[in-house]
């Protein structure tokens, strides 16, 4: 099977990035170091192509309740313009993937363009990379089976998505946008229509580095023109990772995975998004998990040997007793310590638990931390 | 994009160089193979006195995105190792072939070295 490739494949190639496999797409993984682009994120400011992400949008009389239904945070309260991270979950309550909702403008009942008057909300939300056409049969299957009025469209290979992150991202879109007042206003999590080089593209002040930044959906044609218009450090999937671990986020296929590692959103810890109130898919179980309590749960932990800890090694107590799996780990180049994520059970997941990671053959001393890592905006 | 393949010494295809000094055989790893890994995050190496085997694993060298194991150019008894690797692992980016070199072997056998790849060899192959 070929790999998806996101628009601006040969621009990044010409500037000399690596490119990797991801969840079925060829993405840049580095351009110049993960070390030097990460660094950027903190201290100033970088540009991540991440296209890989899917764009489902969701349409029509009955969207509201479609995706109300199938995602467990509450998408009743958001209004125009607002965004909200949810885990879409199957009967058992096991995450299948996680994602960002953007409300859109409400749409047109003759599918002309948006105005912000008519009653019937559009959504936009971002399967992880590999998952829009699973989520998109997803989504066409329930609304079958439930008798709904939606319309779902993958626009996965229609829209490039870039995520400007750091410091002084805010002011680079200032820059960077034709319309500053749109965006000027804009709070943590609230996104807007903004045109950037006269590409018309839905801007969000949302992110994966736990910096302040924002999220560029743009049409795939104007891929170049808008990445252009952002003049910072170009960064991969490497320091993306690093970013993301220092903030604690987790990462769909390695964090959680419905397959390998079925998981609920109370073991992640992002009961946050996990809204009892509304009825979805999952919703019972979930409710039962709630009231019961997890016997495992996430955790980060920061190594105290030498050495790094990566996917698939295991914990274990001091005395070399298995308890439980590294799923994330890294060597942070902010705290230059070697920090992770993984499972265990709940009388081991109190911040400063002295554990054990198997390094190939080798114990190595950790200790269980308060995630996030750093401190995130 | 070229890497750097000095002449005076010679390479395994796994990446790893092996210059011939006063007092032994010193071994670090290419230009190419640092470039490969990104940035050096941890180096593990054995201790002095060891004894290491031609084409066996000696240490490990970690980046942020990958684990790979070293494997020795010659059999021998380690008689030094870079212990700046420990504080400072950047140096086996920033300089490969000078400052990022891991150990010092007295070979067992030196016509072992003279096996190895010569550097345009090397290049032939990583190219």
């Amino acid at each position: 099977m070929s790999l998806r490739q996101p628009p601006l494949h040969a621009v990044h190639e010409e500037r000399g990035a690596t490119a990797t496999e991801f969840g079925g797409w060829e993405m840049p993984v580095e351009f110049d170091s993960i070390t030097t682009e990460h660094r950027a994120v903190r201290e100033s400011a970088g540009k991540f192509d991440v296209s890989h992400m899917g764009e489902l949008e969701v349409s029509g009389p009955d969207a509201r309740r479609l995706m109300q239904r199938l995602t467990s945070n509450d998408v009743t309260a958001l209004d125009v313009g607002d965004s909200q991270y949810a885990a879409i979950t199957d009967e058992d309550g096991v995450i299948i993937d996680d994602t960002v909702i953007y409300r859109l403008p409400n749409g047109r009942e003759d599918g002309g363009d948006s105005d912000g008057d008519l009653p019937h909300p559009r959504y936009l939300f971002i399967p992880n990379a590999g998952n829009d056409e699973a989520m998109a049969d997803r989504w066409r299957t329930h609304r079958e089976k439930w008798g709904l009025e939606a319309t779902i469209e993958n626009l996965t290979h229609e829209r490039a998505m870039f995520a400007i992150q750091g410091p002084e991202a805010r002011g680079l879109t200032i820059e960077a946008v034709d319309d500053p007042a749109a965006f000027r206003d804009l709070s943590r999590f609230e996104a807007t229509e903004c045109t950037v080089d006269g590409a018309g593209c839905w801007i969000a002040r949302t992110g994966y580095t736990g910096e302040d930044g924002v999220e560029v959906i743009a049409p795939w044609a104007d891929a170049e023109s808008v990445w252009e218009a952002f003049d910072c450090q170009p960064c991969g999937l490497g320091a993306r990772d690093t970013l993301r671990l220092e903030a604690g986020y987790l990462l769909a296929g390695q964090d959680f995975d419905r397959g390998e590692n079925p998981r609920n959103p109370y073991e992640c810890r992002i009961g946050f998004a996990v809204k009892l109130d509304t009825e979805f898919v999952g919703r019972d179980t979930l409710e039962a998990v709630k009231e019961e309590g997890v016997t495992e749960r996430l955790v980060g932990f920061r190594l105290v040997d030498r050495g790094i800890a990566r996917h698939g090694y295991e914990i274990t107590t001091r005395d070399g007793e298995p308890i439980g799996t590294v799923t994330s780990g890294t060597m942070s180049p902010t705290l230059e310590a070697a920090i992770g994520l993984g499972y265990v059970p709940i009388e081991y997941a109190d911040p400063g638990r002295s554990i054990r990671i198997d390094v190939r053959g080798r114990d190595k001393k950790a200790k269980v931390e308060t995630t996030p890592f750093i401190d995130t905006v | 994009m070229s890497f750097d393949t000095p002449s005076d010494r010679r390479y395994l295809e796994s990446h790893e160089w092996a210059l011939e000094t006063d007092d032994g055989v010193r071994v670090g790893i290419t230009d190419f193979a640092q470039d490969e890994l990104g940035d050096v995050v941890f180096v593990e190496l054995p201790a002095v006195g060891d004894e290491v085997t031609q084409e066996v694993d000696f240490g490990v060298i970690e980046s942020i995105k990958a684990v790979s194991d070293l494997y020795a150019p010659v059999s021998g008894t380690v008689t030094a190792i870079n212990e700046e690797l420990f504080d400072a692992p950047e140096l086996v980016n920033e300089d490969p072939f000078g400052e990022g070199w891991m150990l010092e072997i007295e070979p067992d056998d030196e016509a072992e070295l003279e096996a190895l790849l010569s550097a345009a060899a090397y290049d032939d192959q990583v190219v």
